[in-house]
């Protein structure tokens, strides 16, 4: 009842018809959205639906084909993001535009800032900044911080503070949660439900289907540049959200075909890290996937970092194959170990570079004679994987930038597989990906760790690293569990309960001691 | 925890805004404690402060281009051009009898009147340059290094054609003093005018940077460009307006050069853009961007001059000077760099 009485009132943005074609591909196709005030509206799809196109038409960074947008009624063409600011639309975007060398102020203020003849005028500039963040109770953000001294969750706020400060009543949330702790997120959730509260219309872009379902009052589904589906959340499952992301059953997301575990391949004994871990060890077999589990900064990075060589060890034995003395990541590799980065574009990718650049890059040799590289033979190493693994791009040519997140992670998983390594170590390896290349990555995670005997492909051990315990649980054969840098003795995923692990992530190991 | 933690960034930032000072009180009381034996004089004060004007005035333009994430490698050779523009103009003033005929009228001195319109000339041709450079970066898209390393040739040649090849004399007027050690009856005003242009220009500068939007979004670039694109800052604007100004000032410090020199020469000046980023690096400015400070850069200015004044005073070869020099910067990156990964 009461969401149908908000209905009735005059949309706040209302999206009409909007198509965009990039050459010859079509990225938008009469796409519709409306949004309320006093309204969160989770926009969905897989990546490469056309969410990321449609903001920016919305934003004013594009010029849609055709297509009307309205404001309150009211027709509205931005030319640029300033234009678009300043008829009140914010958007937060998934990588932070600030400037970290400026503080929280001319943050907040920047490219705004009150002025007469080019002097900024340091009241004005107090009071709207004072009046932008009374809106949080967050005391460690004053106005004088300076920004890259603040933590990710704390810029987030700014950003947020930004676009309140210019008077948004439209802010855009692009994939909010991906790099926040759950703390963080809750302390996330609040402010967006007070800003709803304030009757601000939210649109709420994200690829984590529980977020959506906690906090969104109404969502539009897009595939291919169509809007499939829109409606209240209340009414919808999860399942039939994911089939109108998808277009068709997914069928089982989490793949598990009968695997054996074989001999020790990696074998870690009380690892201590400069500052984290503080303590782990476990066995990684021939022929399993380890799941480890824990909060954000409970120190799985930094412990997979220092089995690598990237970190320094303190104390503590890793032990791959016979070898046990100190590492480095050209070491590693040579002993059949990769590291999969959970900062794909940072760390993970070359991403100026080919397809074939990056997946050849840990392993050149074998090209040509003389350690040449003869391009025909690269690109057709390349040209392999990318079949392989279904990469969608137009050759091994095209640069790494240009794709999809989910593409890119493929790209970055098939440089292990290009080097043939027998222990693949993955840090978040599905985050940011949309759940069709979701399904790909852990059939791909499945079929290496069974290895192939037709065709004597050996089975492989995989360590992965992730914050999101369903899939742990649906493709790992043990599971051990992180907090605060001591790692838990692994449990097999069996005999162990979401419950258990969240119990052992916060601190409390198990129930019975859970009292205490 | 925590405190430590503050208490260790609070040392930090305090070395952050006062290193390159106490490395200049370091050097400065090294050279005076076991220098040459008038070191520590007025009068050499003052000296340091005169030879130090040329490359600081280029220098606060560059600060700025560096704030910027740029880089101009041309200031040198518009000092050069700036010297031999001041001197063809006045050659060519007092050999038109009219036009001082002219001045006379006007009840002025004719070389007060030739000066005015000589350093009128030099701004123009600097502003011209500062035009091109940013127009090629901003317009063209090409990265400042490139561009600045082309127009750096392309000026040093304008310079060396239009002189002839050679120097270029000009007749004696007030300019030639600006780089004068105050005379005794003159002592009150401390420093030669030169000197002053500079502190007055680096207050201006100062000023700019903290006070105004265009300062602020000369930051803001810096930082992250993409940040202020989305904010709707005109980037190109700000950029081109940036390398217009590093010109300017580095046609005033060309206006300096030519009254010390009291002649035009195209060949002045070459590689003094390494002087003049290097003053500004050792003040704290970051090749990437986002950090600077005026006051960084006239200081790092200032350990180069007493440095090399403090060197030849002592009677030191050029060749000692130039490795003490060169040690002092990579040293001052170094503990950029680790000031930089201590508190991030």
């Amino acid at each position: 009842m009461h969401n149908s009485s908000v209905k009735e009132k005059l949309p706040k943005l209302s999206m009409r018809n909007i198509s965009k074609c990039f050459g010859a591909t079509v990225a938008l196709d009469n796409v519709d959205i409306a949004v309320y005030p006093g309204e969160i509206h989770a926009l969905i799809g897989e990546n490469g639906a056309g969410k990321s196109t449609l903001m920016k038409v919305l934003s004013g960074a594009i010029a849609p084909d055709k297509g009307q947008m309205e404001l309150d009624g009211k027709p509205y063409h931005p030319h640029n993001p300033l234009a678009a600011r300043t008829s009140g639309i914010g958007m937060i975007y998934q990588e932070l535009s600030l400037a970290g060398h400026l503080t929280v102020e001319e943050n907040i203020l920047l490219g705004m800032e009150p002025s007469v003849c080019g002097l900024i005028k340091r009241k004005d500039v107090r009071q709207k900044t004072a009046q932008a963040l009374s809106y949080f109770d967050h005391p460690e953000i004053t106005p004088g911080t300076k920004v890259c001294t603040l933590s990710v969750g704390a810029q987030q706020l700014v950003e947020i503070a930004r676009a309140i400060a210019v008077g948004c009543q439209i802010l855009v949330f692009d994939e909010p949660t991906s790099s926040l702790s759950g703390h963080d997120v809750q302390r996330l959730f609040k402010l967006i439900k007070q800003l709803k509260d304030r009757g601000m219309a939210i649109i709420y872009i994200s690829h984590f289907l529980e977020e959506i379902k906690e906090i969104a009052d109404s969502f539009t589904v897009l595939r291919d540049g169509k809007s499939v589906g829109s409606g209240n959340i209340t009414d919808t499952s999860t399942e039939n959200l994911i089939s109108l992301m998808v277009g068709r059953e997914l069928g089982k997301l989490y793949p598990r075909s009968n695997r054996t575990s074989g001999k020790v391949l990696m074998e870690i004994t009380d690892l201590a890290g400069a500052e984290k871990p503080t303590q782990a060890s476990f066995e990684l077999h021939q022929g399993e996937v380890l799941g480890i589990a824990g909060l954000v900064g409970a120190g799985r990075t930094e412990m997979i970092r220092a089995i690598f060589g990237l970190d320094s060890v303190k104390k503590g034995k890793i032990r791959i194959g016979s070898y046990f003395g100190p590492a480095s990541p050209i070491r590693r590799w040579s002993e059949g170990v990769g590291l999969l980065s959970e900062d794909r574009k940072c760390e993970g990718l070359a991403l100026s570079m080919s397809l074939a650049d990056n997946i050849t890059m840990t392993n050149l040799s074998g090209f040509g004679p003389l350690g040449m590289i003869i391009p025909a033979r690269q690109l057709a190493a390349a040209k392999f994987w990318i079949d392989k693994l279904n990469v969608k791009c137009q050759g091994p040519k095209q640069k790494a930038v240009d794709l999809s997140g989910g593409n890119q992670q493929k790209v970055a998983i098939a440089r292990l597989l290009q080097h043939n390594v027998d222990i693949l170590l993955l840090d978040e390896p599905t985050r940011g990906i949309d759940v069709g290349s979701k399904k790909l990555i852990y059939e791909l995670i499945d079929k290496i760790a069974c290895g192939d005997k037709d065709k004597g492909i050996h089975p492989k051990a995989v360590l992965i690293i992730s914050s999101y315990l369903p899939e742990l649980l649906g493709i790992c054969d043990r599971i051990a569990v992180m907090c605060r840098g001591r790692l838990n003795p692994a449990h097999l995923t069996k005999e162990v309960s979401q419950q258990q692990i969240m119990f052992e992530a916060t601190g409390s190991n198990g129930r019975d001691k859970f009292q205490k | 925890m925590k405190m430590i933690d503050d208490n260790k960034f609070s040392l930090m930032s305090v070395l952050n805004k006062f290193g390159p000072f106490l490395g200049l009180l370091l050097i400065y009381g090294l050279l005076v404690a076991f220098g040459p034996d008038n070191f520590g004089s007025a009068a050499n004060l003052e000296t340091i402060a005169r030879q130090t004007s040329i490359v600081g005035i280029a220098a606060l333009g560059m600060t700025l281009v560096i704030i910027l994430g740029g880089i101009d490698l041309s200031v040198g050779s518009i000092v050069a051009l700036g010297t031999v523009i001041a001197a063809s103009v006045l050659q060519y003033l007092v050999s038109k009898t009219e036009a001082s005929s002219m001045f006379d009228m006007l009840s002025l001195r004719a070389d007060a009147w030739m000066a005015i319109v000589a350093v009128v000339a030099v701004l123009v041709a600097s502003a011209i340059c500062g035009v091109i450079n940013g127009l090629i970066i901003t317009k063209l898209k090409v990265v400042p290094f490139i561009v600045t390393l082309g127009t750096l040739l392309l000026i040093r040649g304008t310079a060396k054609g239009l002189a002839n090849q050679q120097k270029v004399d000009a007749p004696f007027s007030w300019l030639n003093q600006l780089l004068a050690p105050p005379s005794y009856e003159q002592r009150w005003i401390l420093f030669a005018p030169g000197v002053w242009i500079m502190i007055i220009l680096a207050l201006l500068v100062i000023c700019i940077l903290k006070y105004t939007r265009f300062g602020r979004h000369i930051y803001a670039i810096g930082s992250n460009e993409q940040a202020a694109r989305l904010c709707g800052i005109a980037v190109e604007k700000v950029k081109l307006m940036v390398y217009i100004t590093a010109a300017w000032l580095a046609g005033i410090a060309g206006i300096l050069q030519f009254s010390r020199l009291s002649v035009g020469d195209p060949t002045v000046a070459s590689g003094m853009e390494l002087d003049v980023i290097a003053a500004v690096v050792i003040g704290g400015g970051s090749l990437s961007g986002g950090e600077g400070s005026v006051t960084g850069t006239i200081v790092g200015a200032l350990i180069m001059t007493v440095i090399r004044s403090g060197c030849s005073q002592i009677g030191l070869p050029n060749w000692i000077q130039e490795i003490v020099t060169g040690i002092i910067i990579v040293m001052a990156v170094t503990i950029d760099r680790m000031r930089h990964s201590n508190t991030k």
